[in-house]
């Protein structure tokens, strides 16, 4: 008995104080990993405001813009147009899931929506399966200029390992949040967005197309999952086991709340680092593999103290 | 004019209050019934081999149909959704498999029966957070349940009594001197033996959902302060949905490891499946006994179909029709929901509507 209680509420610490640049590189890896579930959230983020609709298949579209932009270059299209093509072909997307799917069902219940695009997933997992075959791919990293190679620091004669991949990963999602923040607050189509995500009636009684806007928001879900995908597959490869992953953002939704993206980034970086964390010091004590469950069990903890998340607007009921 | 209530007097509340208050539908009950008692086991169905149509048509469907009568009392008529389904199977599953190397000599239906008890208490436990959260907040929480469960089913070895493979295996049991259980059981024995359950439960299911307890449920589902505000207490209402759910959920994973895989690993009961039975249950029409009866057949048997059809007469190689189906059960449920967002049930209640009036609508 004495022993699980030194190893859940001593042991940990003492490790990390022993070995501090350990520590720290289990931070960088928490902190990369986390990007990348906030960008994955901030795509189910931007869907949810726009029409309140989950969209379950953000995961998926990860996976197929990632295999699209394999898929044409491997075809011998050069890098640069392969990503034009790819844009082209997530427009293609959200244009036809808004004409032939969300048309046909406004006004239909929050779980039909839901269902619709688990639909939409089986479809697109389905055809990226049938057109790019379904084993893993290499992300083309030297040809989209991304950099490869990891430098060390060396703080007080421990050892730090950055991938430069990481790196870029971080100043490119950064990015990609002060454009969608720009674009949201300074550009009229992105004031319609918000006026959309505010009210529906509203918006289209001043005149906004409904129909337009749903467009360009899961056009902006489908260039975030671009974005996703180059950086998912540059550190990893890109593969249907990605979809799975994708769902790790669903914690990360709730705890930054399902209509913030402030939200979706901080809760990202919770997730991570808390997962590595838990894993590597906590992990051994339950035999490893906690990494599965570990992000929802948080999840599930936070929501019964405050069910609207970190960043959420307060949920008032009325009769 | 075959479908038509004239004439059928109901003189007190009891006839009013029966499940099939027409003649006609207790008519049709008794052939579907007497089909799948009388024929079905011996003959299996027409023009398919016999094997095949019991091991990879009519079993799996029947247990996938108390699989979404279960998730159907959670989702359509109590209205929290869950994607903890699978893992919730995998607990009926594997609390068998301990309780038969407890009690080998024991009755197996018994069992599998007593593991669902397992899983309802496993699923109230998980259930507890839906008391302060809902909606998508509570597919999260399901989730949460799916991952740890399937992690737990890895871990602890226990559970699967070290194996070193992992998976359960199900050893030979008989019930009165007739092999039920394990590699040499007959298919028409474990045929029957999942759909007497099937039968008894559908029976238990609609009689609770037409009771007291089954319109607390639904009340919740309506409105949950509203139906707070009138006395239905939504502790004791949404846990005992998530309970009697995960018994049924509980009761089906134990028969699909049991009686027609034979041997399960974890991945039978991943986070797939959970959506899988999701879609049956849509399907088939949320808050509908019947529905969940034909969401089961029709997401089990569709792909099967359309594999068949592929194979004979197209002649296309299997693993394009593998995707080529993907595609084409996400077209499919976009289209019903599209069509008919309350599944096939409403769809079989129209055509009743229509066959009353028939073939005079005016």
């Amino acid at each position: 008995m004495g022993d699980i209680i030194y190893g859940i509420f001593a042991d940990p610490f003492v490790q990390m104080w022993q070995m501090p640049d350990f520590l720290m590189q289990v931070l960088w890896e928490g902190f990369v990993s986390g990007i990348l579930y906030a960008l994955i959230a901030l795509g189910f983020v931007l869907i949810f405001k726009a029409s309140g609709i989950f969209n379950f298949a953000q995961g998926i579209m990860v996976v197929f813009s990632g295999l699209t932009l394999v898929g044409l270059h491997a075809l011998g299209v050069p890098a640069w147009l392969a990503l034009l093509l790819t844009l082209a072909t997530m427009y293609a997307l959200a244009y036809s899931v808004e004409r032939l799917i969300l048309r046909n069902l406004v006004n239909q219940p929050d779980i039909i929506l839901f269902m619709a695009t688990i639909g939409l997933t089986n479809i697109l997992i389905g055809m990226g399966q049938w057109i790019f075959g379904g084993e893993t791919k290499t992300m083309i990293t030297k040809e989209l200029f991304l950099p490869s190679g990891s430098s060390v620091w060396e703080p007080g004669g421990g050892l730090v390992i950055f991938q430069h991949i990481d790196i870029a990963a971080a100043v490119i999602a950064a990015a990609l949040i002060v454009g969608l923040a720009f674009f949201f607050s300074k550009t009229k189509v992105g004031r319609a967005l918000r006026a959309v995500a505010d009210d529906h009636q509203a918006s289209l009684s001043v005149g906004i197309s409904l129909n337009h806007i749903w467009v360009i928001t899961w056009f902006a879900a489908g260039i975030v999952a671009l974005v996703t995908g180059i950086m998912w597959g540059a550190r990893s490869d890109v593969s249907f086991s990605l979809q799975i992953i994708a769902l790790k953002a669903l914690p990360v939704l709730v705890l930054g709340g399902f209509t913030s993206v402030p939200g979706a980034i901080v809760g990202g970086l919770i997730i991570g680092i808390g997962e590595k964390v838990f894993e590597i010091y906590w992990g051994p004590l339950f035999g490893s593999g906690v990494e599965g469950w570990f992000a929802y069990v948080i999840a599930l903890v936070f929501l019964l103290y405050r069910p609207q998340g970190l960043f959420g607007e307060k949920i008032i009921e009325r009769v | 004019m075959f479908y038509r209530e004239a004439g059928q007097f109901k003189a007190t509340y009891q006839e009013d209050l029966q499940a099939f208050p027409i003649r006609q539908d207790k008519i049709g009950i008794g052939i579907w019934l007497a089909i799948a008692y009388l024929y079905i086991p011996f003959f299996g169905i027409p023009g398919l081999e016999y094997g095949f149509a019991l091991n990879a048509i009519m079993i799996p469907v029947l247990i996938f149909t108390i699989t979404t009568i279960g998730l159907n009392i959670l989702v359509g008529f109590t209205g929290q959704i869950s994607l903890g389904t699978g893992a919730f199977m995998g607990v009926g599953a594997y609390s068998c498999y301990k309780l038969t190397s407890y009690f080998p000599d024991t009755n197996i239906i018994v069992l599998i029966l007593a593991s669902g008890f397992v899983a309802a208490a496993v699923g109230a436990l998980f259930g507890l957070p839906s008391l302060r959260i809902k909606g998508f907040y509570l597919v999260v929480a399901t989730l949460a349940a799916q991952f740890f469960l399937e992690w737990c089913f890895i871990r602890i070895g226990w559970l699967y009594n070290f194996n070193p493979s992992g998976a359960i295996e199900v050893p030979q049991r008989e019930v009165f001197g007739v092999i039920v259980t394990g590699a040499a059981a007959e298919p028409a024995t474990r045929y029957l033996v999942v759909l007497t359950i099937l039968v008894f439960l559908t029976v238990i299911a609609g009689n609770i959902v037409r009771g007291r307890i089954g319109r607390s449920w639904m009340m919740i589902r309506d409105m949950d302060i509203a139906a707070e505000l009138i006395g239905v207490r939504p502790l004791r209402a949404k846990l005992s949905a998530f309970a009697v759910s995960s018994y049924y959920c509980g009761v089906s994973g134990a028969l699909m490891v049991f009686l027609w895989l034979g041997a399960a690993e974890v991945e039978s009961f991943d986070v797939n499946h959970s959506f899988l039975y999701l879609f049956m249950v849509i399907l088939g029409g949320l808050g509908s006994i019947t529905g969940s009866y034909m969401g089961a057949a029709f997401i089990w048997t569709f792909p099967i179909i359309l594999k068949e059809v592929g194979k004979r007469v197209f002649d296309i190689n299997p693993i394009v029709m593998e995707n080529v189906s993907l595609v084409a059960i996400g077209v499919m449920i976009v289209f019903i929901l599209i069509k008919e967002p309350h599944g096939l049930a409403r769809l079989w209640q129209l055509v009743k509507q229509k066959l009353r009036i028939w073939p005079f609508p005016h």
